[in-house]
């Protein structure tokens, strides 16, 4: 009966997946209600903000930048037709400070910086650590998870502003030094048509909702996988796909909050 | 030693983050033409606002003195009702036209101020009497075509 179980493996996996993602919430739940260690130590925040939002730095910031410049030449392109280049300025923060800076940041940050947390600690898992801490009395979710979270959920939003301030400086570079559009009206555009309330907030709160989803994702995948070789490499796999996949749902429904015409 | 150099890293991180917000803020971002300055409240009334927005600039002699501030419809005389807040360093005589213009061809709608030659001034919550509403381009295609049936006839 290969339909029956074909039809069996679909239930179970998507029993499975629920069921993950109930467990998930629960070791959300627990992040939060142990992080009181990693206010009063916050040195541990910091070393973790060191390796997740300072060694991002370079690959948000060259990413930005020339994300920026080919926004900068497409929309040229696009807007000569119409005859108004001057309206460049607009089209590069817009797009970055609303979509592009959150949502690519945050794929960077799953892939750079997620995957990092998931294999660290399915590797301490696997090594044993985890247990030894718990051995000592030491909550693992205090000590090693929270401070991941918090440098996670303090650095992505950081790391998006930088991402977006970077681009519209490549989208400077080429628009106005490159092709030569007026400097005056790609500034003074772009300042009448982006709002700090409606588009730049907006994106902060984009990149904080993205930071705390790709964290969970990373630090749960890594609490959850299998302490064998196998099961690091293959939880480390599932939280850049999963986290990724998370970024880009959540941003349509962010968008759709946000931006409903108005 | 270890220690310090990682939270100078971790700090020059931070105020880069901030520092990029703040950019945003300022130079992208419309924060620095906010008006700080004081300011005071106009109204008038409009058959039709065509295009105008809150947050639409108000310039005289193409100098910006305000902002419009809500769009509303007011039912009793089905007309549109634009409030606007004016700096206080401009004052306005009571025979002003507000006009909604648009800046070029397929730019954004704004309201400019012409001064009458009253001696007294608009006080806040003064009104405009003499308003001008924007210019809809197909009542204008409606118009003109009217025009030509009615002359070839």
């Amino acid at each position: 009966m290969p339909l029956v179980k074909s039809v069996r493996a679909i239930g179970h996996r998507a029993v499975n997946t629920v069921w993950r993602v109930g467990l998930a919430t629960r070791f959300l739940f627990l992040t939060l209600t142990h992080s009181g260690m990693s206010f009063r130590r916050f040195g541990l925040v910091v070393k973790e903000l060191f390796s997740s939002g300072v060694m991002s730095l370079i690959i948000i910031g060259v990413a930005g930048m020339f994300v920026g410049m080919v926004l900068g030449l497409q929309g040229f392109e696009t807007l000569k037709r119409y005859g108004s280049e001057s309206a460049l300025g607009s089209l590069v923060a817009l797009s970055l400070v609303r979509e592009l800076g959150p949502v690519l940041a945050a794929l960077l940050f799953a892939s750079r910086a997620g995957s990092a947390m998931t294999a660290e600690i399915g590797l301490m898992k696997a090594t044993e650590q985890i247990a030894a801490m718990e051995m000592m009395a030491v909550s693992p979710i205090a000590r090693v998870v929270a401070p991941r979270f918090w440098a996670g959920v303090i650095s992505m939003p950081l790391l998006a502003a930088i991402f977006s301030a970077m681009g519209v400086f490549g989208g400077y570079v080429v628009g106005v030094v490159l092709i030569g559009v007026d400097e005056g009206s790609f500034w003074s555009q772009m300042q009448a048509t982006v709002d700090f309330q409606h588009d730049v907030m907006n994106g902060v709160l984009k990149s904080f909702v993205f930071g705390v989803a790709v964290t969970v994702i990373a630090l749960f995948e890594g609490f959850d996988a299998p302490p064998t070789a196998e099961g690091v490499s293959g939880a480390t796999t599932r939280t850049v796909v999963q986290s990724s996949l998370a970024i880009l749902m959540l941003d349509f429904i962010l968008t759709a909050f946000m931006f409903r015409g108005a | 030693m270890e220690r310090i150099k990682l939270d100078l890293w971790v700090g020059a991180f931070v105020v880069a983050g901030i520092a990029a917000l703040v950019v945003l803020a300022l130079k992208v971002g419309n924060l620095s033409t906010y008006n700080v300055s004081e300011t005071y409240q106009l109204q008038g009334y409009f058959t039709n606002v065509g295009g105008l927005k809150p947050t639409a600039s108000v310039r005289s002699a193409g100098v910006l003195v305000g902002r419009v501030t809500s769009i509303t419809l007011d039912t009793e005389r089905y007309e549109a009702k634009v409030m606007m807040s004016i700096d206080k360093r401009y004052q306005f005589p009571k025979d002003t036209f507000a006009n909604i213009l648009t800046s070029g061809l397929l730019g954004e709608q704004y309201i400019g101020l012409q001064p009458g030659g009253d001696e007294d001034m608009l006080a806040d919550g003064g009104e405009f009497k003499k308003t001008q509403s924007a210019i809809v381009v197909e009542e204008l295609i409606g118009k003109f075509m009217f025009n030509k049936s009615e002359s070839s006839n």
